[in-house]
């Protein structure tokens, strides 16, 4: 297959040896992308802050492709399962739509009496000039709630960009809350939304811990707590791009330090639990020996259930294009866990530093790809003859057409795939899938049979 | 409850939409140039609406969904999108290698005033075209309209693009049969063949967003109409254009620059538009309805009367695009059914005006609004006033049927959680015994699992 003459760098196949992959780049025109836009990323972030109210200024389709697609609960308000938008048309365009803006927020703040209020400027907001910032100002001194306006127009960049943006405004309410009261042995839990109840899952093994969580950013969130995120002495990072950002913020505001983390897998999520307890072992000397409790009997509860998914997936082979390429490390260990092997390897918005460890980790021959595209990423795994693809809705059609099996990895997953028990449902899943009798009735692997 | 922060008092909304019942132009323009045969639609904006408009069609379709957007960057929001689209035509065509280009504007380069034709007359000038490649396209402002007056532009599109005539009259009827599922345009080209009837259907997407697993990936799939077939559409001896709102501005065109007749008739949903939609084929075409039509149709009408007690006053709140509301409301009533509650996003007076008509006495009981703020959160609330005994529409209506309790049936766009709308047609006479079986399923099922155990009947 043609590879773009531009696109060309954006591809290596893994020797061992650092070779340098072009990343962080716009798409090509033109180009059949998998990747999304600023309000996107911003919008995947905010969301499950679900006692705020969610606003998408501009026209109604941003706001009705993100209404409730992703599987972020709460445990209490359920505010953000409505999709609230200005709905712009077209006198607006020609006229502004900041008067639309303000008597939404007016009648809806009132209506709702939510903590604070987010409104995203999308690509068309952005064009016409709205001040959003203002309108948003004016609305807090008037409301006396946060209204804070998220900068999230699409054409800025890509969905990384929009978790800036994010954090941006998230920034804005930590701070804000009285932090008195907090334990000496506490942290915020970031990068983690809630997906299908992950974060109650993490949130279990700090307690056990003797862990004070003051916040998670932003799975099953809430402003108020938000607000004392300052509060925290460590910051917990979970994924690449999502919030490193307000991790970097944080610490340059308020010295909180911060470690990167991973969940997946039984390695990460074990590796995670140390960092942290190591980091507390001068203030709390007994959460070493707690931790290791905890690992220890998570651990031994897996094994054996493991063991029956090995047998059946050993020496399979297995295809990643996820979001962020951090996630991809973390996927890699926990598919070796299983037996099988990664031969391709790719995300949407990696950096340059995510895809040298990921070069690092993957074995010789493994191809490593960037921003890819459906006909790129077909071509690369009927050369590899993949048994497993791991992605995102738009990958699951594709995997499904060439026979190969698949385990949504991204935010419409149903199940919890975080944690140890976590991990047991990504074998389940991936077993489901990879050894699934329908193959044997599809084309291409029947004839792989003889 | 999910939607707890629905009141129940109708409060009276001046600038919001919460919780819509229609979405933007581009999805639709997109899903029309899917039924076109190797045709690859292009979303002239940033990439962000171009993936979220192919998200929502795979989650709907199952199937893979292609598409390539010109990726706009703030540079372009400043100096236009020229360069991009100059770009983005000539990467497809070589690596992509489409046989037609159909781009489409999106909210971001309407603002800006991008002028494709311009854009793209510049892109043949200069070369980029390659001999026997064609680039069609549409305007589609999502500020302007829904995703049916996308899907209605950008059929005209493809007639203004592709549509050709030899001078020689023929006897095929051309069929434009507006936003339905591919299981509906099979049915369609069925029923024609099967009256012996020569049609061109276009957009056709059968054989493209419901592909067979064959262990292959194909970025162009078999289906779509072709531009062979579009070419000799102006010589046809009519147009059909099902549904004012999706298929009216094609057929328009057609007449325009060919001088093909047209007629607009509703989706053949149900029992009398299905009458009049065979009828009219076989009045413009020229020939008899063959018994077998009469067979097919006596069977609905059994199934109708073998179950009418339990349709006779069942109320009904529905929502969805007004090409299908109209035609299913008339259906309804025609079951002895009562429509009570309808929103539509789509804005436009004749959605009101046939509602009427086919309600008839009815229609001043009815809550009925279509456009602004004709969302589901409005109909929430008039559910929560007066409870109907069914609701139809989209996947999202399924939170309401929860928190509700009441009977649901899926129907329109988008269905995220099931199968089936497909595969099984709900068109023509046979399409109709589907709906009846659904909402059948549906309204029995729930008084199986609600009745008391005196009510309790093995046999119904
Ligand atoms: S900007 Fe316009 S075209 Fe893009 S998703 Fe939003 S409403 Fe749709
Ligand atoms: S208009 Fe902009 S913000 Fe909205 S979906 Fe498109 S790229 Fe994203």
């Amino acid at each position: 297959m043609d590879i773009l003459q531009s696109r060309k760098k954006q591809v290596v196949r893994s020797n061992g040896q650092g070779m340098s992959i072009v990343c962080e780049k716009r798409s090509a025109s033109g180009s059949v992308s998998q990747r999304a836009c600023v309000f996107c990323g911003s919008r995947v972030v905010l969301y499950p802050i679900a006692d705020a109210l969610h606003i998408v200024h501009g026209p109604i389709g941003c706001a009705a492709y993100t209404w409730d697609i992703r599987g972020s609960v709460s445990s209490g308000p359920e505010l953000h399962r409505l999709s609230f938008s200005t709905d712009l048309r077209e006198t607006d365009i020609i006229f502004g739509g900041e008067k639309k803006l303000e008597a939404m927020l007016d009648e809806l703040i009132d209506q709702y009496s939510p903590k604070a209020a987010f409104v995203y400027a999308t690509c068309v907001v952005g064009v016409i000039g709205d001040d959003v910032a203002a309108i948003c100002k004016k609305m807090t001194n008037k409301k006396k709630i946060p209204v804070i306006p998220v900068h999230s127009e699409g054409f800025k960049g890509t969905k990384k960009d929009g978790y800036q943006a994010a954090c941006d405004a998230i920034a804005c309410l930590v701070g804000t809350g009285s932090i008195s009261g907090i334990s000496p042995v506490s942290i915020n839990i970031m990068g983690e939304f809630n997906l299908a109840g992950e974060t109650w899952i993490i949130k279990e093994y700090f307690k056990k811990m003797g862990i004070e969580v003051i916040t998670t950013m932003t799975g099953d969130g809430r402003v108020e707590e938000l607000k004392r995120a300052h509060g925290a002495k460590l910051n917990v990072v979970q994924c690449s791009g999502s919030m490193m950002a307000i991790a970097k913020t944080m610490k340059e505001k308020y010295g909180i330090p911060f470690i990167r983390v991973s969940y997946f897998g039984i390695e990460d999520m074990a590796d995670a639990l140390y960092q942290i307890a190591d980091y507390f072992k001068e203030q709390d000397r007994g959460i070493i020996e707690r931790t290791e409790k905890l690992v220890r009997k998570e651990i031994l509860d897996l094994n054996d259930q493991l063991e029956g998914y090995r047998q059946d997936l050993a020496g399979k082979k297995a295809a990643i294009y996820v979001g962020g390429a951090f996630k991809a490390l973390s996927l890699i260990k926990a598919l070796r866990h299983l037996g099988m092997k990664t031969v391709v390897v790719g995300s949407q918005t990696g950096n340059a530093d995510d895809y040298k460890r990921l070069q690092a980790l993957a074995e010789p021959g493994t191809i490593i790809v960037d921003d890819s595209n459906p006909v790129e990423l077909a071509s690369f795994v009927l050369e590899k003859d993949v048994d497993l693809f791991i992605g995102g809705v738009k990958e699951r059609p594709i995997a499904y057409k060439l026979g190969i099996g698949f385990c949504d990895h991204n935010h419409e997953r149903k199940i919890p795939l975080a944690g140890f028990a976590g991990m047991i449902n990504f074998a389940k899943e991936v077993h489901k899938s990879v050894i699934s009798p329908v193959w044997n009735l599809v084309p291409r692997r029947y004839h792989r049979a003889d | 409850m999910l939607l707890r922060h629905t009141p129940k008092e109708i409060i009276k909304r001046s600038a919001l939409t919460i919780s819509p019942a229609k979405t933007c132009q581009p999805i639709g323009a997109m899903y029309a140039a899917l039924g076109v045969h190797s045709c690859l639609p292009h979303s002239h904006g940033s990439q962000g609406c171009c993936s979220y408009h192919r998200s929502a069609l795979t989650r709907h379709y199952k199937d893979p969904i292609m598409a390539g957007t010109s990726s706009f960057t703030e540079g372009s929001c400043v100096f236009g999108g020229q360069a991009n689209l100059l770009q983005g035509i000539s990467n497809i065509f070589t690596i992509y290698e489409p046989d037609i280009i159909a781009v489409h504007t999106t909210c971001l380069s309407e603002t800006i005033g991008d002028d494709v034709n311009q854009i793209v007359q510049k892109a043949k000038d200069d070369g980029k075209v390659p001999e026997g490649k064609k680039i069609i396209h549409c305007n589609t402002p999502s500020y302007v309209g829904s995703h049916v007056t996308g899907f209605s532009n950008m059929v005209a599109g493809i007639v203004k693009g592709l549509a050709a005539s030899t001078g020689i009259k023929t006897n095929t009827i051309n069929i434009i049969p507006g936003w339905v599922e591919p299981s509906d345009m099979r049915e369609i080209k069925r029923i024609a063949k099967d009256m012996g009837i020569s049609i061109v259907l276009f957009p056709d997407t059968s054989d493209v967003v419901d592909t067979p697993q064959t262990g292959k990936f194909k970025m162009y799939p078999d289906g779509g109409v072709t531009q062979k077939e579009m070419a000799i559409t102006g010589d046809s001896k009519a147009t059909l254009a099902l549904g004012s709102f999706a298929s009216e501005a094609g057929a328009k065109q057609l007449d325009i620059s060919f001088k093909v007749p047209f007629k607009v008739l509703d989706i053949p949903i149900g029992l009398s538009a299905t009458d009049r939609f065979i009828e009219s084929l076989s009045s413009v075409a020229g020939v008899k309805v063959p018994d077998s039509f009469v067979a097919e149709r006596g069977r609905l009408v059994d199934v109708i009367t073998d179950m009418s007690q339990y349709f006779y006053g069942k109320k009904v709140a529905l929502f969805g695009d007004p090409d299908q509301l109209i035609p299913l409301t008339e259906f309804l009533i025609d079951l002895n059914m009562k429509p009570v509650h309808m929103v539509s996003g789509t804005p436009g007076k004749k959605f009101m005006e046939r509602i009427e008509e086919v309600s008839g006495d009815l229609f001043k009981t009815m809550n009925v609004q279509n456009g602004a703020q004709a969302d589901m959160f409005l109909l929430h609330q008039w559910i929560k006033n007066e409870k109907p005994d069914l609701l139809i529409g989209n996947t999202y209506g399924k939170y309401i049927a929860r928190d509700e309790g009441i009977p649901f049936v899926r129907m329109g766009f988008p269905i995220l959680d099931r199968i089936g709308h497909s595969y099984f047609p709900t068109v023509g006479y046979s399409g109709g015994i589907r709906i009846l079986e659904k909402m059948l399923d549906a309204i029995l099922d729930h008084k199986d699992a609600t009745c008391s155990e005196i009510e309790m009947e093995l046999v119904l």
